[in-house]
């Protein structure tokens, strides 16, 4: 029994502690590092080649990243919440830094010379009297082959001189010379293509298949039937195409699920059968004198990822042992899920990522690898290739739920805040797959033997939580209680959207703060100062207040707004103005935001991530909302799901407060519910009325001027 | 199936191809042209888009017969990592992307503003990128590149 707790593993290492499963040195003096998360073009595998490269004392541009496979490479979950560098990012600094030990203390016995005495530059290990030897040529001496100690300390943030400073990423390159990285641009030997036969209408299903017309389709190999699941497979994308064209014309469907009224959803949220949950509450040492109750319902649509590459993968059968390309966020995870359906051992599905497009979230990345997978079985051991359409991603991807919140707040005499009660009433916002006993990959609910859809859940409140995340304030209010009500029903398919529940929460409680600044004829920003007692979150919004010289003057036609949260309340910091200009058609002409990320790997990466953000965010807010009528999803095309472009995009300014010393927190989720409320807040200071249902069109300010009169 | 011939990046290219299919296909599944992207198959995106002549078109939307005897340059066209067009150099000192599909689209639609116009204002680029979707609001960096490869090109 040991006395003294042990030292501990970063988590990601706890998982998988095999040193090797990390990093290798390959024989052209070269460093493979092999992490478990993946490029989603947040620049992770850039950020985590710059960690490596330091702790290792190697040039950068000896690093090597490896792609994530289930043949090889750590489990390290869901690239997901923010969370890549805080994981990877802290195991690879301790591997490394136990790795280079390692070697040292090879090299001290092979040179004689003291470790302590050695030094490391670009993986030569060099020591007094000119003594030196490398990395590459200790190989055979030192064997990562096992597990990861909790001895090895890194080194202190003075000493890194990679991390901690903007370096180019290493994919932008392949990017710009058209050299293919993308899945979609990959190709495999007889490379075979398949199209998934789906409804128009939500939730009906295939019952009968006329196949005459199809068969007719010269270079069609199979047609591929399944209970409800269809599809056709080809020898290239165009006879592909045409038999899944001839195939539609001949097929018959049933049922589906009737859609709820898009222009109620409050209506249709709050009238569905509901789990409830109290997520936080705070009690007033001593009740306080109140004066008037402020009770304000904020709602936001469903909106979809709308990846700008719909979603595509490819699979191979080899007797009973499957191989699967793919550009879904878990690896691992959607192995656990084919396993189930496939009804196979997880050791016989090899799943690999290829990168994609951005993602945001649980797009359809994984019902597409399983469409691949079905489709593949008839293509006797040759490769199949599925490439959905914009029309399905569009209209079958999961969304990001939409959310009806209600807040009321109790003020006193002086509008002081005294009580407030937060409700949410929402789907919930993740049904990733890999998670569950049952599949959540869209083809397992339409195959004969097939399982229900996955109604979403929220994650815990200690991962974050989902449709109640950001909802507990920063702020030092009195007394508070915060309810979930998570939808038990789910007639459109929800899951993981970037941020979760955090954008719609920022925005209801940013924009009451805001109504109850304005209300005592209080700056906004003192008003927020005031109420918080966490520096780095002072920080942050002075830093933004200073940066847009708040408060600018009053001009007719333009206005200010201010927006704050903490990701997560455990993640970055990040406060956002915005300035508005209109009448009734907003414009978001500028944007200014301050975060606090500790400290930031790749700074100008962060930048990018926050700029991304927040532009990503302001189309949220003026543009954005999945349309449906009763029987099915039509916006399915971007005319008809139209988002933010080149010359509306507003100028995005944005100062980042390093921290080196505190540990690294996902800079790619927290400028949008900021973002969010501080163009609502600056549409009032711009027009005197507070629109509360996003997205903030003409229409909806239209209405909410009408009301205000 | 007739033969279609026309200019690929400046060499002359022969394809057998239905005359009605649509140019994006044939770039990407038979000659292994694979910058032009498929991102909706509609024309309302501009992934796909390369110039044929000084004009930028959706690929995606161009039949083959319509392309035949003309001059098509894509992202491969543009320049290589050893040669690099001003606009790829731009965009990598600009770290002008996220995800970067959207990118070759953007190349081309840029290329060909600067051919018709070598200095344009901060507008101007806006306005000649306004038809090419980013997802991932990397705009601002993009049209950081954009001029920056015009003051490039210009300056002596
Ligand atoms: S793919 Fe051609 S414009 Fe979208
Ligand atoms: S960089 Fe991802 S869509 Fe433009």
């Amino acid at each position: 029994m040991t006395t003294a707790p042990a030292p501990k593993l970063p988590a990601s290492l706890a998982a998988n502690p095999k040193l090797s499963s990390w990093v290798r040195f390959t024989d052209e003096d070269h460093v493979a590092i092999s992490p478990g998360k993946v490029e989603i073009g947040q620049g992770i595998v850039t950020a985590l080649a710059q960690i490596a490269a330091d702790e290792l004392d190697v040039e950068i541009g000896r690093i090597e990243m490896i792609r994530a496979s289930t043949a090889t490479s750590p489990n390290e979950g869901v690239t997901s919440g923010s969370l890549s560098v805080q994981q990877s990012g802290r195991a690879l600094r301790h591997v490394c830094a136990e790795v280079r030990q390692l070697f040292l203390a090879a090299a001290s016995e092979r040179l004689g010379v003291d470790a302590s005495q050695l030094d490391v530059g670009d993986g030569t290990i060099s020591g007094p009297g000119n003594v030196r030897t490398s990395y590459w040529e200790l190989i055979g001496e030192v064997s990562l082959d096992h597990d990861a100690t909790a001895g090895a300390t890194a080194k202190i943030a003075a000493r890194r001189a990679i991390a901690g400073h903007s370096v180019q990423r290493i994919d932008i390159p392949d990017k710009v010379f058209a050299r293919p990285r993308f899945i979609h641009d990959r190709t495999l030997p007889d490379l075979l293509h398949g199209r998934v036969l789906r409804p128009d209408v939500s939730g009906a299903r295939l019952i009968a298949l006329n196949e005459a017309a199809a068969r007719a389709v010269p270079g069609l190999v199979a047609i591929v039937r399944d209970g409800g699941f269809g599809g056709v497979v080809a020898d290239s994308e165009a006879a592909a195409e045409a038999a899944l064209k001839a195939l539609r014309k001949g097929a018959a469907w049933s049922g589906g699920e009737p859609l709820p009224n898009e222009d109620d959803l409050a209506g249709f949220l709050k009238s569905q059968l509901v789990e409830t949950t109290i997520i936080n509450t705070r009690t007033a040492p001593q009740t306080h004198g109140h004066a008037q109750t402020l009770r304000r319902q904020y709602t936001r649509p469903y909106i979809a990822h709308a990846s700008i590459a719909p979603s595509c993968a490819m699979a191979q059968w080899d007797d009973d042992r499957v191989h699967v390309w793919t550009h879904s966020q878990g690896v691992y995870l959607l192995r656990a899920d084919l396993a189930i359906v496939l009804k196979l051992p997880a050791e016989s599905i090899i799943v690999e990522h290829m990168e994609g497009a951005g993602c945001y979230g649980h797009n359809a990345a994984d019902d597409v690898a399983l469409d691949a997978v079905l489709l593949a079985k008839a293509a006797t051991g040759r490769p199949v290739r599925v490439q959905w359409s914009r029309h399905d991603e569009m209209s079958h991807a999961p969304f990001g739920a939409a959310m009806a919140i209600e807040i009321e707040a109790d003020l006193d005499a002086d509008n002081e805040i005294v009580g407030w009660r937060h409700a949410i009433w929402s789907n919930g916002h993740a049904a990733r797959p890999g998670r569950a006993a049952q599949p959540a990959l869209l083809a397992a609910t339409e195959m004969a033997n097939r399982y229900p859809r996955m109604i979403s859940s929220n994650p815990p409140a200690a991962n974050g939580g989902g449709g109640d995340r950001n909802s507990v304030p920063l702020y030092d209010f009195l007394a508070w209680t915060i309810t979930s009500h998570r939808l038990l029903t789910m007639p459109v398919r929800t899951s993981a959207l970037r941020t979760l529940g955090a954008q719609g929460n920022v925005f209801a409680i940013e924009s009451l703060l805001d109504e109850i600044a304005a209300l005592r004829g209080e700056d906004p920003i003192e008003f927020r100062l005031r109420h918080l007692h966490d520096d780095r979150a002072k920080d942050v919004i002075r830093a933004a207040a200073r940066r847009a010289q708040w408060k600018p003057q009053k001009r007719s036609g333009i206005g200010h707004g201010v927006g704050f949260a903490r990701y997560k309340n455990t993640g970055a910091y990040c406060a956002a103005i915005a300035e508005v200009e209109g009448a009734d058609d907003i414009r978001v002409k500028r944007l200014t935001l301050a975060v606090d990320v500790g400290e930031a790997i790749n700074p100008d990466g962060v930048v990018n991530q926050i700029e991304g953000g927040a532009i990503q965010a302001t189309s949220w807010v003026l543009k954005e909302r999945v349309r449906f009528d009763r029987a099915r999803i039509t916006s399915t095309s971007w005319t008809d799901y139209p988002i933010l472009t080149f010359s509306d995009v507003p100028a995005v300014d944005v100062e980042i407060i390093q921290r080196p010393e505190i540990e690294p927190v996902g800079a790619g989720e927290a400028a949008h519910g900021p973002v969010t409320a501080a163009i609502a807040n600056a549409v009032f200071d711009c027009l005197g009325v507070r629109v509360r249902d996003l997205p903030i069109t003409r229409d909806k300010i239209i209405a909410a001027m009408e009301l205000a009169s | 199936m007739p033969t279609i011939q026309f200019q690929l990046n400046g060499a002359a290219a022969a394809v057998d191809a239905d005359p009605d299919q649509m140019l994006l296909e044939v770039l990407r599944g038979r000659l292994g042209v694979t910058s032009p992207h498929f991102g909706c198959g509609a024309g309302e995106c501009g992934a796909c888009y390369v110039m044929v002549g000084d004009r930028v078109v959706a690929s995606c939307d161009m039949p083959m017969w319509s392309v035949a005897g003309k001059d098509i340059v894509t992202v491969e066209g543009l320049g290589t990592a050893e040669q690099p067009h001003a606009l790829q150099r731009a965009f990598i000192s600009e770290q002008a992307m996220q995800c970067g599909y959207c990118v070759s689209g953007i190349l081309i639609s840029a290329a060909a503003l600067l051919k018709r116009n070598p200095s344009p204002t901060e507008a101007e680029v806006r306005a000649a990128l306004d038809r090419n979707l980013c997802r991932c609001g990397s705009h601002n960096r993009m049209v950081r590149a954009v001029l920056r490869a015009a003051s490039e090109m210009v300056a002596p």
